[in-house]
Protein backbone atom coordinates (compact mmCIF):
# COMPACT_ATOMS: atom_id res chain seq x y z
CA UNK A 1 0.00 0.00 0.00
CA UNK A 2 2.96 2.29 0.61
CA UNK A 3 3.30 3.75 -2.82
CA UNK A 4 0.10 2.77 -4.56
CA UNK A 5 -1.17 5.18 -7.17
CA UNK A 6 -4.58 6.76 -6.64
CA UNK A 7 -4.92 8.76 -9.83
CA UNK A 8 -3.26 7.98 -13.13
CA UNK A 9 -3.38 10.70 -15.74
CA UNK A 10 -2.51 9.45 -19.21
CA UNK A 11 -2.02 11.53 -22.36
CA UNK A 12 -4.37 14.23 -21.17
CA UNK A 13 -4.93 16.99 -23.71
CA UNK A 14 -7.24 19.94 -23.29
CA UNK A 15 -8.09 22.31 -26.10
CA UNK A 16 -9.99 25.57 -25.94
CA UNK A 17 -10.81 26.29 -29.54
CA UNK A 18 -7.43 26.36 -31.30
CA UNK A 19 -5.26 26.91 -28.25
CA UNK A 20 -4.04 23.93 -26.34
CA UNK A 21 -4.18 24.34 -22.57
CA UNK A 22 -2.72 20.99 -21.56
CA UNK A 23 -0.27 19.01 -23.70
CA UNK A 24 0.20 15.24 -23.25
CA UNK A 25 0.05 15.34 -19.50
CA UNK A 26 1.08 12.13 -17.71
CA UNK A 27 1.05 12.20 -13.93
CA UNK A 28 0.81 9.54 -11.23
CA UNK A 29 -0.72 10.80 -8.04
CA UNK A 30 0.09 8.54 -5.07
CA UNK A 31 -2.42 7.61 -2.41
CA UNK A 32 -2.35 9.32 1.00
CA UNK A 33 0.29 11.81 -0.06
CA UNK A 34 0.24 15.50 -0.78
CA UNK A 35 0.99 16.06 -4.44
CA UNK A 36 1.75 19.67 -5.25
CA UNK A 37 1.28 20.96 -8.76
CA UNK A 38 3.62 23.88 -9.15
CA UNK A 39 4.02 26.42 -11.87
CA UNK A 40 3.58 30.02 -12.94
CA UNK A 41 0.12 31.45 -13.64
CA UNK A 42 -1.55 30.34 -16.83
CA UNK A 43 0.27 27.03 -17.09
CA UNK A 44 -2.92 24.94 -16.91
CA UNK A 45 -2.82 23.95 -13.25
CA UNK A 46 -6.42 24.92 -12.59
CA UNK A 47 -7.64 23.29 -15.78
CA UNK A 48 -5.90 20.08 -14.77
CA UNK A 49 -7.70 20.17 -11.44
CA UNK A 50 -11.04 20.80 -13.11
CA UNK A 51 -10.50 17.78 -15.35
CA UNK A 52 -10.19 15.61 -12.26
CA UNK A 53 -13.75 16.25 -11.10
CA UNK A 54 -15.11 16.97 -14.55
CA UNK A 55 -16.01 20.57 -13.88
CA UNK A 56 -14.69 20.94 -17.42
CA UNK A 57 -18.15 19.73 -18.46
CA UNK A 58 -19.44 23.18 -17.53
CA UNK A 59 -17.41 24.80 -20.27
CA UNK A 60 -18.62 23.53 -23.63
CA UNK A 61 -15.73 25.27 -25.38
CA UNK A 62 -13.22 22.89 -23.75
CA UNK A 63 -12.33 19.65 -25.47
CA UNK A 64 -10.71 16.99 -23.29
CA UNK A 65 -8.95 13.87 -24.60
CA UNK A 66 -6.94 11.17 -22.87
CA UNK A 67 -7.54 9.14 -19.76
CA UNK A 68 -7.78 9.80 -16.05
CA UNK A 69 -7.95 6.51 -14.18
CA UNK A 70 -9.14 6.43 -10.58
CA UNK A 71 -9.67 2.99 -9.01
CA UNK A 72 -9.69 1.30 -12.44
CA UNK A 73 -12.29 3.67 -13.85
CA UNK A 74 -11.57 6.06 -16.64
CA UNK A 75 -13.50 9.02 -15.27
CA UNK A 76 -13.44 10.87 -18.56
CA UNK A 77 -15.64 8.17 -20.10
CA UNK A 78 -19.03 9.58 -20.90
CA UNK A 79 -20.92 6.90 -19.03
CA UNK A 80 -19.42 7.68 -15.68
CA UNK A 81 -21.84 8.94 -12.98
CA UNK A 82 -20.40 12.41 -12.54
CA UNK A 83 -22.37 13.14 -9.35
CA UNK A 84 -20.87 10.11 -7.60
CA UNK A 85 -17.50 10.96 -9.08
CA UNK A 86 -17.59 14.52 -7.76
CA UNK A 87 -18.50 13.24 -4.32
CA UNK A 88 -15.27 11.27 -4.32
CA UNK A 89 -13.46 14.59 -4.29
CA UNK A 90 -13.65 17.63 -2.08
CA UNK A 91 -12.85 20.87 -3.85
CA UNK A 92 -11.24 23.91 -2.30
CA UNK A 93 -11.01 26.89 -4.62
CA UNK A 94 -8.85 30.01 -4.61
CA UNK A 95 -11.37 32.09 -2.79
CA UNK A 96 -13.98 30.62 -0.47
CA UNK A 97 -17.48 30.40 -1.87
CA UNK A 98 -19.78 29.55 1.03
CA UNK A 99 -23.28 28.55 0.01
CA UNK A 100 -25.93 31.23 0.69
CA UNK A 101 -27.07 29.52 3.88
CA UNK A 102 -26.19 29.34 7.55
CA UNK A 103 -22.86 27.93 8.68
CA UNK A 104 -24.60 24.79 9.87
CA UNK A 105 -26.51 24.31 6.62
CA UNK A 106 -23.36 24.69 4.54
CA UNK A 107 -22.22 21.39 6.00
CA UNK A 108 -25.61 19.73 6.35
CA UNK A 109 -26.38 20.44 2.69
CA UNK A 110 -23.36 18.39 1.66
CA UNK A 111 -24.43 15.63 4.06
CA UNK A 112 -27.94 15.58 2.61
CA UNK A 113 -26.51 15.28 -0.90
CA UNK A 114 -24.69 12.24 0.42
CA UNK A 115 -28.05 10.79 1.37
CA UNK A 116 -27.91 11.21 5.15
CA UNK A 117 -31.34 12.13 6.47
CA UNK A 118 -31.25 11.33 10.18
CA UNK A 119 -31.12 14.66 12.01
CA UNK A 120 -29.13 13.42 14.96
CA UNK A 121 -26.54 11.90 12.68
CA UNK A 122 -26.34 15.10 10.67
CA UNK A 123 -25.82 17.02 13.87
CA UNK A 124 -22.97 14.79 14.93
CA UNK A 125 -21.30 14.88 11.53
CA UNK A 126 -21.52 18.67 11.20
CA UNK A 127 -19.58 18.93 14.42
CA UNK A 128 -17.13 16.25 13.33
CA UNK A 129 -16.25 17.91 10.03
CA UNK A 130 -15.98 21.38 11.52
CA UNK A 131 -13.52 19.94 14.02
CA UNK A 132 -11.57 18.27 11.25
CA UNK A 133 -11.26 21.59 9.47
CA UNK A 134 -10.01 23.24 12.64
CA UNK A 135 -13.01 25.56 12.84
CA UNK A 136 -15.36 24.18 15.49
CA UNK A 137 -13.94 25.96 18.52
CA UNK A 138 -14.20 29.37 16.89
CA UNK A 139 -17.77 29.12 15.64
CA UNK A 140 -19.58 26.65 17.89
CA UNK A 141 -21.89 29.39 19.15
CA UNK A 142 -22.50 30.91 15.73
CA UNK A 143 -23.79 27.91 13.78
CA UNK A 144 -27.06 29.58 12.81
CA UNK A 145 -25.46 32.69 11.41
CA UNK A 146 -25.09 33.23 7.66
CA UNK A 147 -21.81 31.77 6.48
CA UNK A 148 -20.95 35.03 4.74
CA UNK A 149 -20.39 36.70 8.12
CA UNK A 150 -17.28 34.63 8.78
CA UNK A 151 -13.84 36.01 8.00
CA UNK A 152 -12.25 34.90 4.73
CA UNK A 153 -9.93 32.51 6.53
CA UNK A 154 -12.82 30.97 8.45
CA UNK A 155 -14.88 30.74 5.26
CA UNK A 156 -12.08 28.84 3.58
CA UNK A 157 -11.96 26.34 6.44
CA UNK A 158 -15.75 26.09 6.27
CA UNK A 159 -15.42 25.24 2.58
CA UNK A 160 -12.85 22.60 3.49
CA UNK A 161 -15.24 21.13 6.06
CA UNK A 162 -17.99 21.18 3.44
CA UNK A 163 -15.72 19.41 0.99
CA UNK A 164 -14.89 16.75 3.58
CA UNK A 165 -18.57 16.30 4.40
CA UNK A 166 -19.28 14.54 1.11
CA UNK A 167 -16.90 11.85 2.38
CA UNK A 168 -14.36 12.09 -0.43
CA UNK A 169 -11.20 10.08 -0.95
CA UNK A 170 -9.41 12.89 -2.68
CA UNK A 171 -9.05 16.58 -1.83
CA UNK A 172 -8.48 18.98 -4.70
CA UNK A 173 -7.19 22.37 -3.65
CA UNK A 174 -6.66 25.22 -6.09
CA UNK A 175 -4.32 27.76 -4.50
CA UNK A 176 -6.44 27.56 -1.36
CA UNK A 177 -4.34 29.99 0.62
CA UNK A 178 -3.76 32.70 -1.99
CA UNK A 179 -6.47 34.97 -0.54
CA UNK A 180 -5.68 34.25 3.09
CA UNK A 181 -3.55 35.85 5.78
CA UNK A 182 -0.49 33.92 7.02
CA UNK A 183 -2.20 32.57 10.13
CA UNK A 184 -5.17 31.21 8.21
CA UNK A 185 -2.82 29.79 5.58
CA UNK A 186 -0.92 28.00 8.28
CA UNK A 187 -4.18 26.60 9.64
CA UNK A 188 -5.04 25.19 6.23
CA UNK A 189 -1.56 23.76 5.70
CA UNK A 190 -1.59 22.07 9.10
CA UNK A 191 -4.99 20.65 8.37
CA UNK A 192 -3.75 19.22 5.08
CA UNK A 193 -0.79 17.54 6.71
CA UNK A 194 -3.09 16.02 9.31
CA UNK A 195 -5.60 14.90 6.69
CA UNK A 196 -3.20 13.13 4.37
CA UNK A 197 -3.40 9.91 6.37
CA UNK A 198 -6.99 9.56 5.28
CA UNK A 199 -7.09 11.40 1.98
CA UNK A 200 -5.15 11.81 -1.22
CA UNK A 201 -4.45 15.51 -1.61
CA UNK A 202 -3.77 17.38 -4.84
CA UNK A 203 -2.68 20.93 -4.16
CA UNK A 204 -2.17 23.54 -6.83
CA UNK A 205 0.03 26.43 -5.81
CA UNK A 206 2.59 28.88 -7.03
CA UNK A 207 4.03 29.46 -3.57
CA UNK A 208 7.37 27.65 -3.56
CA UNK A 209 7.75 27.70 0.18
CA UNK A 210 4.32 26.20 0.70
CA UNK A 211 5.26 23.37 -1.64
CA UNK A 212 8.51 22.83 0.22
CA UNK A 213 6.74 22.80 3.58
CA UNK A 214 4.01 20.28 2.95
CA UNK A 215 4.54 18.45 -0.35
CA UNK A 216 5.46 14.80 -0.68
CA UNK A 217 5.47 14.88 -4.45
CA UNK A 218 5.92 17.80 -6.78
CA UNK A 219 4.80 18.22 -10.37
CA UNK A 220 6.26 21.23 -12.15
CA UNK A 221 4.23 22.55 -15.07
CA UNK A 222 4.92 25.23 -17.60
CA UNK A 223 2.63 26.41 -20.41
CA UNK A 224 0.58 23.23 -20.49
CA UNK A 225 3.51 20.83 -20.31
CA UNK A 226 4.63 18.75 -17.37
CA UNK A 227 8.32 19.63 -17.14
CA UNK A 228 9.34 17.53 -14.20
CA UNK A 229 7.83 15.39 -11.49
CA UNK A 230 9.10 13.46 -8.53
CA UNK A 231 9.46 13.52 -4.78
CA UNK A 232 9.95 16.87 -3.13
CA UNK A 233 13.64 16.18 -2.43
CA UNK A 234 14.35 15.22 -6.03
CA UNK A 235 12.67 18.22 -7.56
CA UNK A 236 13.77 20.87 -5.11
CA UNK A 237 17.30 19.76 -4.34
CA UNK A 238 18.27 18.13 -7.56
CA UNK A 239 16.16 19.42 -10.43
CA UNK A 240 17.03 17.84 -13.75
CA UNK A 241 15.44 20.26 -16.14
CA UNK A 242 16.73 23.72 -16.92
CA UNK A 243 13.29 25.35 -16.60
CA UNK A 244 12.72 23.86 -13.17
CA UNK A 245 16.07 25.17 -11.97
CA UNK A 246 15.27 28.63 -13.22
CA UNK A 247 11.81 28.64 -11.62
CA UNK A 248 13.10 27.38 -8.28
CA UNK A 249 15.90 29.91 -8.40
CA UNK A 250 13.38 32.69 -8.90
CA UNK A 251 14.93 33.90 -12.15
CA UNK A 252 12.08 32.82 -14.37
CA UNK A 253 10.37 35.12 -16.75
CA UNK B 1 -4.12 80.04 -16.76
CA UNK B 2 -7.19 79.25 -14.68
CA UNK B 3 -9.54 81.82 -13.24
CA UNK B 4 -9.58 80.05 -9.90
CA UNK B 5 -6.88 78.24 -8.01
CA UNK B 6 -7.10 74.54 -7.21
CA UNK B 7 -8.85 74.87 -3.89
CA UNK B 8 -11.43 77.25 -5.26
CA UNK B 9 -12.12 74.98 -8.19
CA UNK B 10 -12.51 72.11 -5.81
CA UNK B 11 -14.95 74.11 -3.71
CA UNK B 12 -17.04 75.03 -6.77
CA UNK B 13 -17.21 71.44 -8.01
CA UNK B 14 -18.01 70.21 -4.56
CA UNK B 15 -20.86 72.66 -4.15
CA UNK B 16 -22.31 71.67 -7.48
CA UNK B 17 -22.28 68.03 -6.54
CA UNK B 18 -24.10 68.74 -3.29
CA UNK B 19 -26.68 70.89 -5.05
CA UNK B 20 -27.35 68.19 -7.67
CA UNK B 21 -27.63 65.56 -4.99
CA UNK B 22 -30.11 67.61 -3.00
CA UNK B 23 -32.16 68.31 -6.12
CA UNK B 24 -32.44 64.61 -6.90
CA UNK B 25 -33.09 63.66 -3.30
CA UNK B 26 -35.85 66.22 -2.79
CA UNK B 27 -37.65 65.78 -6.09
CA UNK B 28 -39.98 63.02 -4.84
CA UNK B 29 -40.85 65.05 -1.77
CA UNK B 30 -41.59 68.10 -3.87
CA UNK B 31 -43.83 66.02 -6.12
CA UNK B 32 -45.63 64.61 -3.14
CA UNK B 33 -46.04 68.00 -1.58
CA UNK B 34 -47.28 69.60 -4.80
CA UNK B 35 -49.89 66.91 -5.35
CA UNK B 36 -50.96 67.15 -1.74
CA UNK B 37 -51.44 70.91 -2.02
CA UNK B 38 -53.58 70.42 -5.12
CA UNK B 39 -55.75 67.72 -3.55
CA UNK B 40 -56.17 69.48 -0.23
CA UNK B 41 -59.53 70.83 -1.41
CA UNK B 42 -61.10 67.42 -1.75
CA UNK B 43 -59.37 66.02 1.32
CA UNK B 44 -60.93 68.85 3.26
CA UNK B 45 -64.48 67.95 2.28
CA UNK B 46 -64.30 64.16 2.39
CA UNK B 47 -62.62 61.78 4.78
CA UNK B 48 -59.72 59.73 3.43
CA UNK B 49 -61.46 56.38 4.02
CA UNK B 50 -64.55 57.73 2.25
CA UNK B 51 -62.54 58.61 -0.82
CA UNK B 52 -60.67 55.34 -0.90
CA UNK B 53 -63.49 52.93 -0.06
CA UNK B 54 -66.55 54.58 -1.54
CA UNK B 55 -67.73 52.89 -4.75
CA UNK B 56 -69.74 55.62 -6.38
CA UNK B 57 -68.09 57.89 -8.88
CA UNK B 58 -70.40 60.73 -9.94
CA UNK B 59 -68.40 63.93 -10.05
CA UNK B 60 -71.37 65.96 -11.31
CA UNK B 61 -73.29 65.21 -8.13
CA UNK B 62 -70.21 65.50 -5.94
CA UNK B 63 -69.59 61.79 -5.38
CA UNK B 64 -65.95 60.78 -5.58
CA UNK B 65 -65.36 57.13 -4.79
CA UNK B 66 -61.96 55.81 -5.88
CA UNK B 67 -62.49 52.20 -4.87
CA UNK B 68 -63.30 50.85 -8.37
CA UNK B 69 -60.17 52.48 -9.79
CA UNK B 70 -57.95 51.14 -7.04
CA UNK B 71 -59.38 47.65 -7.39
CA UNK B 72 -59.04 47.83 -11.18
CA UNK B 73 -55.42 48.94 -10.97
CA UNK B 74 -54.50 46.28 -8.44
CA UNK B 75 -56.18 43.48 -10.42
CA UNK B 76 -54.59 44.46 -13.70
CA UNK B 77 -51.16 44.72 -12.10
CA UNK B 78 -51.30 41.51 -10.10
CA UNK B 79 -52.60 39.35 -12.94
CA UNK B 80 -49.97 40.80 -15.26
CA UNK B 81 -47.26 39.95 -12.72
CA UNK B 82 -48.68 36.48 -12.23
CA UNK B 83 -48.31 35.83 -15.95
CA UNK B 84 -44.93 37.48 -16.37
CA UNK B 85 -43.00 36.53 -13.23
CA UNK B 86 -42.65 32.78 -13.81
CA UNK B 87 -41.96 33.26 -17.52
CA UNK B 88 -39.18 35.76 -16.84
CA UNK B 89 -37.65 33.72 -14.04
CA UNK B 90 -37.51 30.52 -16.07
CA UNK B 91 -36.26 32.34 -19.16
CA UNK B 92 -33.46 34.06 -17.28
CA UNK B 93 -32.37 30.81 -15.64
CA UNK B 94 -32.39 28.99 -18.95
CA UNK B 95 -30.52 31.68 -20.80
CA UNK B 96 -27.83 32.13 -18.15
CA UNK B 97 -27.35 28.53 -17.02
CA UNK B 98 -28.11 26.24 -19.93
CA UNK B 99 -27.39 28.00 -23.21
CA UNK B 100 -24.12 29.01 -24.80
CA UNK B 101 -22.92 32.56 -24.48
CA UNK B 102 -23.70 33.59 -28.03
CA UNK B 103 -27.39 32.96 -27.35
CA UNK B 104 -27.35 35.73 -24.76
CA UNK B 105 -25.77 38.02 -27.31
CA UNK B 106 -28.77 37.46 -29.57
CA UNK B 107 -31.28 37.72 -26.74
CA UNK B 108 -30.11 41.10 -25.47
CA UNK B 109 -30.94 43.16 -28.57
CA UNK B 110 -34.23 41.28 -28.93
CA UNK B 111 -35.21 42.22 -25.40
CA UNK B 112 -34.12 45.82 -25.91
CA UNK B 113 -36.29 46.08 -29.01
CA UNK B 114 -39.24 44.87 -26.96
CA UNK B 115 -38.49 47.60 -24.42
CA UNK B 116 -38.33 50.27 -27.09
CA UNK B 117 -41.79 49.73 -28.57
CA UNK B 118 -44.05 52.70 -27.69
CA UNK B 119 -46.86 51.79 -25.34
CA UNK B 120 -49.51 53.02 -27.76
CA UNK B 121 -48.36 50.34 -30.19
CA UNK B 122 -48.82 47.73 -27.50
CA UNK B 123 -52.30 49.17 -26.92
CA UNK B 124 -53.12 48.91 -30.59
CA UNK B 125 -51.90 45.33 -30.65
CA UNK B 126 -54.16 44.70 -27.66
CA UNK B 127 -57.19 46.11 -29.46
CA UNK B 128 -56.51 44.25 -32.71
CA UNK B 129 -55.36 40.90 -31.31
CA UNK B 130 -55.97 40.37 -27.61
CA UNK B 131 -59.44 41.89 -27.33
CA UNK B 132 -60.94 39.89 -30.23
CA UNK B 133 -59.16 36.78 -29.02
CA UNK B 134 -60.80 37.11 -25.61
CA UNK B 135 -64.26 37.99 -26.88
CA UNK B 136 -64.34 35.37 -29.65
CA UNK B 137 -62.34 32.46 -28.29
CA UNK B 138 -61.24 32.59 -24.68
CA UNK B 139 -64.53 33.96 -23.29
CA UNK B 140 -66.86 31.51 -25.07
CA UNK B 141 -64.46 28.66 -24.32
CA UNK B 142 -64.66 29.48 -20.62
CA UNK B 143 -68.43 29.99 -20.91
CA UNK B 144 -68.30 33.72 -20.24
CA UNK B 145 -69.94 36.44 -22.27
CA UNK B 146 -67.45 39.26 -22.68
CA UNK B 147 -66.84 42.07 -25.10
CA UNK B 148 -63.11 41.56 -24.83
CA UNK B 149 -62.25 44.92 -23.32
CA UNK B 150 -61.46 43.66 -19.86
CA UNK B 151 -59.10 43.39 -16.91
CA UNK B 152 -57.68 40.26 -18.52
CA UNK B 153 -56.93 42.01 -21.82
CA UNK B 154 -55.11 44.78 -19.98
CA UNK B 155 -53.17 42.22 -17.93
CA UNK B 156 -52.12 40.35 -21.08
CA UNK B 157 -50.87 43.48 -22.76
CA UNK B 158 -49.14 44.65 -19.60
CA UNK B 159 -47.49 41.30 -18.99
CA UNK B 160 -45.83 41.49 -22.41
CA UNK B 161 -44.83 45.12 -21.88
CA UNK B 162 -42.99 44.55 -18.63
CA UNK B 163 -41.11 41.44 -19.78
CA UNK B 164 -38.05 43.32 -21.07
CA UNK B 165 -37.62 45.32 -17.87
CA UNK B 166 -37.86 42.34 -15.56
CA UNK B 167 -35.94 39.99 -17.83
CA UNK B 168 -32.99 42.33 -18.31
CA UNK B 169 -32.54 42.76 -14.57
CA UNK B 170 -32.95 39.04 -13.90
CA UNK B 171 -30.37 38.10 -16.51
CA UNK B 172 -27.89 40.53 -14.97
CA UNK B 173 -28.67 39.16 -11.51
CA UNK B 174 -27.97 35.58 -12.53
CA UNK B 175 -24.91 36.53 -14.53
CA UNK B 176 -23.40 38.32 -11.57
CA UNK B 177 -23.36 35.13 -9.52
CA UNK B 178 -19.79 33.87 -9.67
CA UNK B 179 -19.21 30.70 -11.67
CA UNK B 180 -17.17 29.38 -8.75
CA UNK B 181 -20.26 29.21 -6.53
CA UNK B 182 -21.84 26.94 -9.09
CA UNK B 183 -18.66 24.89 -9.32
CA UNK B 184 -18.50 24.62 -5.54
CA UNK B 185 -22.05 23.31 -5.36
CA UNK B 186 -21.60 20.91 -8.26
CA UNK B 187 -18.39 19.61 -6.71
CA UNK B 188 -20.44 18.46 -3.74
CA UNK B 189 -22.28 16.14 -6.10
CA UNK B 190 -25.36 18.28 -6.57
CA UNK B 191 -27.18 18.06 -9.88
CA UNK B 192 -27.56 21.10 -12.09
CA UNK B 193 -31.16 21.56 -10.99
CA UNK B 194 -30.36 21.15 -7.29
CA UNK B 195 -27.69 23.79 -7.72
CA UNK B 196 -30.15 26.19 -9.29
CA UNK B 197 -32.94 25.50 -6.81
CA UNK B 198 -31.01 25.49 -3.54
CA UNK B 199 -28.11 27.80 -4.20
CA UNK B 200 -28.39 30.06 -7.22
CA UNK B 201 -31.98 31.18 -6.65
CA UNK B 202 -31.25 31.75 -2.99
CA UNK B 203 -28.20 33.81 -3.83
CA UNK B 204 -30.20 35.76 -6.40
CA UNK B 205 -33.27 36.28 -4.24
CA UNK B 206 -32.73 39.97 -3.39
CA UNK B 207 -32.16 40.69 -7.07
CA UNK B 208 -35.19 38.66 -8.10
CA UNK B 209 -37.39 40.60 -5.69
CA UNK B 210 -35.96 43.89 -6.92
CA UNK B 211 -36.69 42.90 -10.52
CA UNK B 212 -40.26 41.93 -9.72
CA UNK B 213 -40.79 45.08 -7.66
CA UNK B 214 -39.53 47.19 -10.53
CA UNK B 215 -41.88 45.42 -12.94
CA UNK B 216 -44.76 45.83 -10.53
CA UNK B 217 -44.19 49.57 -10.23
CA UNK B 218 -44.01 49.92 -14.01
CA UNK B 219 -47.17 47.90 -14.52
CA UNK B 220 -49.04 49.87 -11.91
CA UNK B 221 -48.19 53.18 -13.52
CA UNK B 222 -48.63 52.13 -17.15
CA UNK B 223 -51.31 54.32 -18.69
CA UNK B 224 -51.75 54.31 -22.43
CA UNK B 225 -51.81 50.64 -23.35
CA UNK B 226 -54.04 49.81 -20.40
CA UNK B 227 -56.58 52.53 -21.03
CA UNK B 228 -56.91 51.37 -24.64
CA UNK B 229 -57.99 47.84 -23.73
CA UNK B 230 -59.31 47.86 -20.17
CA UNK B 231 -62.78 49.11 -21.11
CA UNK B 232 -62.88 52.24 -18.94
CA UNK B 233 -66.10 51.39 -17.13
CA UNK B 234 -66.44 52.65 -13.58
CA UNK B 235 -67.63 49.50 -11.91
CA UNK B 236 -66.22 46.94 -9.56
CA UNK B 237 -65.04 44.11 -11.80
CA UNK B 238 -66.57 40.80 -10.73
CA UNK B 239 -64.34 38.65 -12.88
CA UNK B 240 -61.27 39.04 -15.06
CA UNK B 241 -63.55 39.19 -18.10
CA UNK B 242 -65.30 42.32 -16.84
CA UNK B 243 -64.18 45.73 -17.98
CA UNK B 244 -62.61 48.02 -15.42
CA UNK B 245 -60.84 51.30 -14.96
CA UNK B 246 -57.42 52.13 -13.58
CA UNK B 247 -56.07 55.15 -11.73
CA UNK B 248 -53.65 56.28 -14.45
CA UNK B 249 -56.38 55.86 -17.08
CA UNK B 250 -58.73 57.97 -14.98
CA UNK B 251 -56.27 60.83 -14.88
CA UNK B 252 -55.28 60.59 -18.53
CA UNK B 253 -58.86 60.34 -19.80
CA UNK B 254 -60.30 63.20 -17.82
CA UNK B 255 -57.71 65.77 -16.96
CA UNK B 256 -58.30 68.91 -18.95
CA UNK B 257 -61.96 68.14 -19.58
CA UNK B 258 -65.00 68.90 -17.49
CA UNK B 259 -62.85 70.86 -15.09
CA UNK B 260 -65.80 73.17 -14.55
CA UNK B 261 -67.26 70.58 -12.23
CA UNK B 262 -66.39 71.64 -8.71
CA UNK B 263 -63.53 69.73 -7.04
CA UNK B 264 -63.06 67.54 -10.10
CA UNK B 265 -59.60 68.92 -10.67
CA UNK B 266 -58.73 68.29 -7.06
CA UNK B 267 -60.10 64.74 -7.22
CA UNK B 268 -57.85 63.89 -10.15
CA UNK B 269 -54.89 65.29 -8.25
CA UNK B 270 -55.84 63.02 -5.40
CA UNK B 271 -55.81 60.10 -7.83
CA UNK B 272 -52.26 61.03 -8.79
CA UNK B 273 -51.34 61.24 -5.13
CA UNK B 274 -52.79 57.78 -4.57
CA UNK B 275 -50.81 56.44 -7.49
CA UNK B 276 -47.62 57.87 -6.09
CA UNK B 277 -48.38 56.57 -2.61
CA UNK B 278 -49.05 53.04 -3.83
CA UNK B 279 -45.86 53.04 -5.92
CA UNK B 280 -43.96 54.20 -2.86
CA UNK B 281 -45.57 51.47 -0.83
CA UNK B 282 -44.47 48.83 -3.37
CA UNK B 283 -40.98 50.24 -3.17
CA UNK B 284 -40.87 50.08 0.60
CA UNK B 285 -42.12 46.50 0.69
CA UNK B 286 -39.57 45.56 -1.94
CA UNK B 287 -36.73 47.13 0.03
CA UNK B 288 -37.86 45.39 3.15
CA UNK B 289 -37.59 42.03 1.40
CA UNK B 290 -34.29 42.87 -0.25
CA UNK B 291 -32.74 43.70 3.11
CA UNK B 292 -34.35 40.66 4.63
CA UNK B 293 -32.87 38.25 2.09
CA UNK B 294 -29.59 39.98 1.54
CA UNK B 295 -27.85 38.52 4.55
CA UNK B 296 -26.25 35.61 2.71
Amino acid sequence: MENSTKIEIRDLNVFAGKTQILRNVNIDIPKNKITVILGPSGCGKTTLLKCLNRLTDLYPELKVTGQIVIDDHNILAAREDIYKLRQQMGLLSQRPYPLPMTIYNNISYALKLRGIKNRREIHKLVMHYLQQANLWDEIRTRLREPASRLSIGQQQRLCLARGLAVNPEIILADEPTSALDPISSQFIEETFVRLKNDYTIVLVTHVLRQAKRIADNVVFMYLGDVIEQGSVQEVFENPKMEKTKLYLGGTFN
Amino acid sequence: MYLLNREQRHAVNYTWMIVSLLMVAFLPFLLFFGLYLKSVLILHDYSLTDLIFSRIWKPSSGKFGFYPFIVGSVWVTLVAMLITAPVCLLTSIYVTQYTKKFFLRIMHPAIDILAGIPSVVYGLWGILVIVPFISRYLGPWMGVKTMGYSILAASFVLSIMIIPFILNILIEVFRSIPMELKEATLSLGATEWQTIKHVLIKKALPGIIAAFGFGLARAFGETMAVLMVVGNVVRLPKSLFDPGYTLPALIANNYGEMLSIPKYDSALMFAALLLLAVSLFFNLVMHFFIVRFNKY
